[in-house]
Order: structure tokens, then sequence, then C-alpha cells
């Protein structure tokens, strides 16, 4: 591996590579010392043209728990007003010697531009671009459906699991990540979305597709559910509303404590986060013992140690 | 004066091999064998394909406002070298082109620099705002005898404007030439709606964009009597509306662009800028029928849409970069790899969509799109259907390098442009003459 | 001299004596822990761990036995192709105020032992760190030295030496090759 851009690019057997270091690194985060001398002399760049305190975060720590020295550029700008360009951005980080460099843009394909542009060599780590990809989010959590719902997870894939993902699919990354790892490993897929918020063109992707949340535990064995963000401006466009009320979404989508009563016993939820609790989930599932919200973040940090150290440990061109 | 010329053994429309003589700017012989004037520069036409020059109905010159992407001389150096010899300018300038006094600016130009006719378009609202129209007449009555008008870039979006423009260019037998976009449909959008876009993340621009503004605009013009020209169709729905409104007695045109009809949305893939261009390029399915429409007479033009870009609005992200594509140079090759070798078409079939409809259509077809014949304007373009040529966005003359056809290899190309009997491009290929032709 | 240098009643007889002088060495086994280096490294530490457990019948051989990945503490890395990263697992005894004795098969340079020994560092504080290997092919380029070798085999760099051992390549014995590299 080069870069990591889109987990269509990932292979079955990538991916459980990924993951299987991902555990070992996890493993070396229970310990008293988590420093790993590994990427001592590299240099990450977290390039974040988009606010993510969240994800800047773990890669910082995912860097630094394997020794690599971080620098944080965040790039202001957007598609309204362009700022500085990707390929200025990029030359000045080649010319500081970046390593790798972790990308967050507001634009789809900005990583795969950054990757490609001939601008700089160092491996590109995307963390999440436009509404394309995220795939260190789909990793982890793959991640953590595994290490929840598959016996003896080294090595293993998600085979014969169904993973529900309920909610914006339009404007998801994650979502996007998501079935395409999720197929990759052999799990099935079913999105639960309004029409509305369901892309043209869906019908090759490698899942099925129901437009309420009810239908869905109707009519297949969950093992995991993720629900996934509503952003605020996607109901208050006016005319270009994508449902007509919050109250109307959480009716049919949002995840409260009598439709997590009718999934399966062992069925596992999550939620990328930042959560709108009363929206999408209600605090009653949120905080139930079956969430693994929170443990999400944390297989973050491992699954991106992982990413990095994939990316960066082995011999220059060697890949 | 420019020296006579002698076109020796060309393949007149790709049927009859002929000699073409050229004096003072006219076609004075035409025949298997021809009485050389004294001094004429021969040229040996042996293989090549002679068609009456090439006609673009659709010119993104940039100037005046963008001339660090274009100006009207670079892109009339690249309309010569494209095999054009008359090029309709689009309106979208800064300032826009919507007096008398802009587009008598641009016709002058062209007509100074002398290497292609500039025929301005004129825009039909005020700043294309698309509120209120422009002062048509006073543009049609102007030296530069401005017959279309557009605000190409935007679509005339509001029923009711779009309504009195086309009742309004009645009164000078102009017509409204349309940029077909629902722009509430379009909003942000990136690329074709469909299932690469759902793929790649990039807002999608559905076909109904497009199809409905046609519909609508054909039963205006049915409606109040009147011509309206539709910009670069791109989508099999649109194809279909057009053979409908003709069938039904309607006068529309229609024109495709070469990048349609060989690009898929597929090259959306690398998301290179280079791609994205307005509309959009669609599906195998939609190029299909495009190739199809413009073969049967559907479609009644081609048209580059050449629309130069500084490279700070390309090298940058695919929903930063501005729409458009360069066209004016490599729209022979194209045509020729598509329609031409692909057998779709013949080199006569080019001469009528590439010359004499568009000279129709712009009301130019008493200087343009004229047959091959003696005592006809010496507007000729000798093209070779075997000089294959890899595109290089560096080797254009136009000044911007947005080429989308960079690295791709086209079949053959304009190798001599005649306006009026001068030469306006010759390919190196044939030993120009030092004396009596513009470098 | 190529060919098999050991069979396997060698190995057994070299693997006895080693857990004999770890006995000796540290007064018995009460504080002693063994960390098996992957790959081969891990099944000699296990086999020692039941040799001393047959003497020491309170030695509880799985409980002070464990598992030393080095891979992330190596110096190489950029040098060589991504490696896959292997387990560690601490013995349940835990290593704070033990004696630590790294396995290992083969010593030749000294730098995954330099390795282990920062790997230690990050698990805990051992009272000592000890080093067992089966064989000893010379070449240090590094100040460390075992304390217990099952044989000294001297080599010449390039020169290969192979471990095989039952639990992974289904027999046990050291054969030396003609190889162009490093073990």
């Amino acid at each position: 591996m080069r870069h990591l851009l889109s987990t269509q690019d990932l292979s079955r057997d990538d991916a459980i590579l990924i993951l299987d270091t991902a555990g070992q690194m996890a493993a070396t985060q229970e310990r008293e010392v988590r420093k790993l001398p590994t990427l001592r002399g590299k240099t990450v760049v977290n390039l974040f043209f988009e606010d993510s305190t969240r994800t800047r975060i773990s890669f910082e720590a995912a860097a630094k728990r394997l020794s690599a020295d971080v620098i944080n550029f965040s790039a202001k700008g957007s598609s309204v007003s362009k700022g500085e360009s990707l390929k200025d951005t990029a030359l000045t980080l080649q010319a500081m010697g970046a390593d790798a460099v972790v990308v967050r843009h507001w634009a789809s394909g900005a990583a795969y531009q950054l990757a490609h542009g001939g601008w700089l060599h160092g491996s590109v780590l995307n963390a999440g671009d436009g509404t394309h990809q995220h795939p260190t989010q789909a990793l982890l959590d793959a991640f953590t459906m595994r290490r929840h719902l598959v016996g003896s997870p080294e090595g293993a894939g998600l085979d014969g699991l169904t993973v529900a993902i309920v909610g914006d699919v339009l404007h998801s990354r994650v979502a996007r990540s998501n079935v395409q790892l999720l197929h990759t490993l052999g799990a099935k897929v079913v999105l639960v979305a309004p029409p509305t918020l369901v892309p043209v063109g869906i019908a090759r992707w490698p899942c099925d597709v129901v437009h309420t949340l009810d239908e869905a535990i109707e009519g297949y064995d969950i093992d995991a559910l993720m629900m996934l963000r509503v952003q605020r401006e996607r109901m208050t466009g006016g005319g270009s509303a994508f449902f007509p009320s919050p109250e109307e979404y959480t009716r049919l989508f949002g995840l409260d404590g009598d439709r997590l009563g009718r999934l399966p016993e062992h069925a596992i939820v999550m939620h990328p986060g930042p959560m709108n609790r009363g929206l999408e989930i209600s605090a009653e599932a949120a905080d139930s013992p079956r969430s693994v919200i929170v443990e999400q973040v944390g297989n973050g940090v491992a699954v991106r140690m992982a990413a990095l150290y994939l990316l960066l440990a082995g011999e220059e061109g060697a890949q | 004066m420019s020296r006579p010329i002698v076109i020796l053994n060309a393949s007149l429309y790709g049927d009859t091999t002929a000699s073409i003589v050229v004096e003072d700017g006219v076609i004075t012989q035409v025949g298997e064998t021809v009485d050389a004037p004294e001094g004429a520069w021969e040229i040996d036409a042996s293989g090549l394909v002679a068609l009456p020059g090439l006609v673009d109905l659709h010119t993104h010159l940039r100037e005046p406002g963008r001339e660090d992407a274009e100006t009207i001389e670079t892109g009339s150096r690249a309309a010569a070298v494209g095999g054009w010899t008359a090029v309709h300018a689009m309106a979208n300038t800064n300032p826009v082109s919507d007096t008398a006094g802009v587009v008598e600016q641009v016709y002058s130009r062209g007509q100074e620099i002398g290497l292609v006719d500039v025929f301005p378009v004129g825009a039909v609202t005020v700043g294309l705002k698309g509120e209120h129209l422009s002062e048509m007449g006073a543009m049609a009555n102007s030296r530069a005898r401005v017959r279309l008008f557009s605000d190409d870039g935007v679509c005339v979006y509001d029923p009711v404007i779009m309504r009195r423009a086309l009742e309004y260019v009645k009164t000078f037998d102009g017509a409204v030439v349309q940029h077909a976009q629902d722009l509430r449909l379009t909003e942000g959008s990136q690329m074709h709606e469909g299932e690469v876009s759902a793929e790649l993340g990039l807002a999608g621009w559905p076909a109904v964009a497009e199809e409905s503004i046609v519909a609508r605009d054909a039963l205006l013009a049915e409606h109040v009597g009147s011509r309206v020209h539709v910009q670069h169709l791109s989508t099999r729905g649109s194809v279909e509306i057009v053979r409908w409104a003709k069938d039904r007695g309607i006068a529309v045109t229609a024109e495709a662009t070469p990048h349609h009809l060989l690009l898929t949305h597929e090259s959306a893939r690398t998301y290179d800028p280079l791609f994205k261009v307005n509309p959009p390029l669609r599906t195998e399915d939609d190029v299909e029928a495009l190739r199809a429409a413009v073969a049967d007479g559907t479609i009644d033009i081609i048209a580059t849409d050449h629309a130069p870009h500084a490279s700070e609005d390309k090298d940058c992200e695919w929903a930063a970069a501005s729409f458009g594509m360069l066209g004016l140079e490599t729209a022979v090759g194209v045509v020729q790899k598509v329609l031409v070798d692909s057998g779709l078409m013949t080199w006569r079939d080019v001469a009528r969509v590439m010359s004499e409809n568009p000279a129709r259509i712009g009301k130019v077809d008493h200087l343009h799109g004229r047959p091959l014949a003696v005592g006809e304007p010496a507007n000729i373009t000798l093209v070779d259907p075997k000089a294959a040529w890899t595109v290089s966005a560096d080797a254009l003359s136009s000044r911007a390098r947005n080429t989308p056809y960079g690295g791709i290899e086209l079949p053959g190309r304009a190798v001599v442009t005649l306006l009026r009997g001068a030469p306006t491009h010759i390919d190196a290929s044939l030993n120009p003459p030092t004396e009596g032709v513009p470098a | 001299m190529t060919g098999t240098l050991l069979g396997a009643p060698d190995i057994g007889r070299a693997l006895t004596r080693i857990a004999h002088e770890i006995l000796e060495r540290n007064d018995g086994a009460d504080s002693v822990v063994l960390l098996g280096i992957p790959t081969r490294g891990l099944p000699l530490a296990e086999r020692i761990a039941h040799r001393i457990a047959e003497v020491e019948p309170d030695f509880d051989a799985d409980a002070r036995c464990g598992a030393l990945d080095i891979t992330m503490y190596r110096d190489d890395l950029h040098k060589q192709p991504t490696r896959a990263i292997g387990t560690t697992r601490v013995p349940s005894a835990g290593i704070d105020d033990q004696v630590v004795v790294l396995v290992d098969d083969v010593l030749h340079t000294g730098r995954t032992i330099r390795a282990a020994l920062d790997a230690v560092k990050d698990l805990g504080r051992p009272k000592a760190v000890q080093l067992a290997v089966l064989v000893d092919r010379g070449h240090r380029e590094l100040p460390i030295r075992a304390d217990f070798v099952g044989k000294n085999l001297p080599t010449s760099r390039s020169e290969r030496v192979d471990v095989h051992l039952e639990e992974i390549d289904g027999d046990d014995a050291v054969i030396l090759s003609a190889g162009r590299s490093d073990a």
C-alpha cells in the first residue's frame, strides 16, 4: 500500500491485514507505556481543509503513539472561497519533507488528486473527502464489529453478518466507505434511508435498500446497526429540504428504545459521531449497553496506527 | 492581395477528385484539369479532403475580460489551425456582450486579426442575469449584424423572458440559442447524475435538468412561431425531444459538441477537472444516441463549445474548478474518429454539420458554408484524414491548456485553412511558401 | 561444512541443558519468566518452560511463558518490505521484578535482541534480563552476548542458518547452507 484513499482499493487480504495490525496496536495501548518507537524520524502532516477536531486528534494520537513527528496544518477555504490551492499546499508539504499526509477536505476527490497530482512523494491518507470516502472510519467500524460479533477475530472477515446503515446515504462518505469495505469483508449491507437521501445510480452497489427502519428490523437479522448523523442543513433548505420535518425523520428512521428492543439480542449499535440525540438516535439507545459508540472512538486510534504503520514502516518503494 | 492558389487533386467533400483555383479571394476554377495562374502557389492535395471552411456556432474567446485564458487573437489562431473560417463568439465576456458597443468591438477585432470571421452572439438578457431583455435590435443593426442571441453559460430560465426573447428576435429573423439547464435542478451539480456520481460523491446533474428545458423551449417556439437553437445536447432524452419537435414542424435546431460525442462520465473517476464541463459528460448510451442523431440529421450541427480557462481554474479541486474544455483544434480529429471512421457519416455529411448548417442557422450563409464552386468565396478547409497526431496541450495554439484529449491520438486534422483565399493555416508538413502567405 | 548440524535429539538435549542452567543461575525458578521472540523463539521458550516444570513442579509453565514481538522496535524497518506485526503476550505472572529470560532461535548480529530489550522496557521493569538461544553463530554488531547457548556455530557471514522446529516446520533440525545473506 502506498496510499489509503478509498475502501474500494482494498482487497480482502489488505483489509484483514489492517484489522489484524490494528488488533496488535490496540493491545499495545493497554500497556503502561503506550508509545512505540516504530515511526521515529517520520513526519506526518495533518492537513485539514475542513474542521474536524475528532478526526484530527485521533490521527494525531495515532502518529504520536508511533513516535512520528506530527505537524498540524489547517488550510482555510471552501468551494465558495478557494483560499490556498491544493497544489500549492502540496508543494509546501513536499518541501517540508512530509512522509505521510493525512488529508481532510471539503471536496470529493481531493485526496485522490493529492496522491496522483505528482506534487508530493509521501503517502496520502484520506481522512474524509467531501461526500466521497472516509476509509479509516469504515475500517474502525469493521474493527469494532469484528471484535464484538466474530468469535476469533484475528485473520477473520465479517462473513455472514448483516449490517444496516441508517440515514443520509447521499451525502455520507461514511456510508460509501462502509458499503464497499463491508462487502469486501463478506458482510451483507442494508441501507435504510428516505428515497431523497439515496443517491441516484445506487443500483450497482452491493447492498439492499429499504425505506423505513421498521422494514429493516423486520426484514433482516441485523447484527450491527449503524446510525448516520443527519446534517441540520438537510432539513432547513426550505423547498430543498430532503424530508418534511425532524419529527417525521425520527418517526421513520430514528433509533429509540422500542426499536432497539426489537433487534436481535447480540446486535450492536454504532454511530460515527457526533450524534444528534433525539433526532437519529434517542438517549436511551445511545447510552444502552449495546451501544459501542464510545469504543469506536478508541478503536479509531488503533486503526489509524495500523494504517500509518503499514504505509510508512516498510522499505520505500517496496510495496 | 494574396497569391493565387492551386489546390491540386483534392477529394471534394471526400467524393470526387478535382483541382481548385483560387484568385482574389474567389474560387475561379474547379475541375479535373485547371489552368494554373502565373505565380500561383500549388498545393499537392492528393489524399486531402476539401471542405467548405468550417463554421463554429459556439466559441468562447474570453475577450474582453479574461485575456489570461484566451484572446480574440489566440482564439482566432486556434480556430484557423482547427480548420474554421468563422466562429460565433459567446456573450459571456466581461463586460457582457449585451450592447451594440461590445459586439462591434468584438467583431472589429476579429476582422482586424483576419484569421477567422468572428461573429458575436448577443446576450439575451442584460448582464446574462435573466431579468431584462438586452437591446437585441441595436446589436442586430450594428456593424456586427448579430442574429444569434444567447445567455450561454446560463440558461434563460424564466419562461416569460424566454417567450419574449423568442418573439422579439423575429423582428430581424434571429434565433434564441439556449443553454438548456434547469437551474434549480442543478444547484451545486458537478457531473452527470448516475452510478459514477453516486460512487464518487460528486453532486449529480440529472439528465432531466436539460431535457425539461429543451421540451419547454420547443413548445414555446411552436407557440410563438419562432426559432430556437438548442446548444450542446447531451442526453438521449434531449435527442428524442428534438426529434419529436422537428416531426411536429417546430423550428428547432440543435447542436452536439465533439466531447459529448466521444467522452463519458467515466472520465470523472480521475477527478481531473479537465473533464468537468457544462453540460456534463454523460453515459455511453447517451453518446451513442448523440452520434446517431448527428448522422440522421436530428442534431443539425457540431459546435465546439471551445471554453478556454486559465490553469489556476483547472488545477484545483473538482468542485472548485471551472466548467469547460478546449475544442477548436481537436474538433476535426474527434469528428473523424467518432463519425467518419466509424462509418456513420461521410465527409459530405461533415461539410453539412460543420459548415453549411451552422452558417445557415447563424444567418451567415451568404458568406460561409458555400458550395465549392466557381464564383464562391474561397473559404476552404483541407483535411488530411491520414495525418494521425497525438494531442499535446502544450502544442496547441490556444492560450489555455485545458484540453481533455492530452495524450490521445486523433486520426486526422485540418492542414490548410483558406479565408477568402488567404491561407490562415498551413500545416508544416506542406512546406508553406515564404511569400504571400501570412506566417 | 554445510548440511544438518543438529538433529532432533541434539536440540532436545540442548534445551534440557539450557533449562537446567537457567535454574542454576537463578537459584530455582521462583522469579523466572520466559519471553519467546516470534516466530521460532516462541516454541523454544515453551519447550524450555516445560522442561523447567519437570524439574520444579511448582513452576506453572503456561503462566510463566509469554511472547515478545519486536517488529515495532526494529531499526531496519525502512530497509525491508512492511512486516506483519506479531502478537505480544505478557505472561500472567507479569514481568515487573521478575527475571526475564528472552528466548530466540539464532543469535547473530544482536540487533533483534537490542530491539527486544527496548520492547521489554516498555512492558515493565524486570529485576534482570537474560538471553537464551539455540544457536550462536557469531558476527555480533552490538555488545550483546547470550547467557545460555545451545550450540556455538562458527559460520561465515555468507552462510545461512535455518532452524526447523516441529511446531512450525514439522521437524527439528538446524541446517547450515551456503546462502547468500544473513539468516
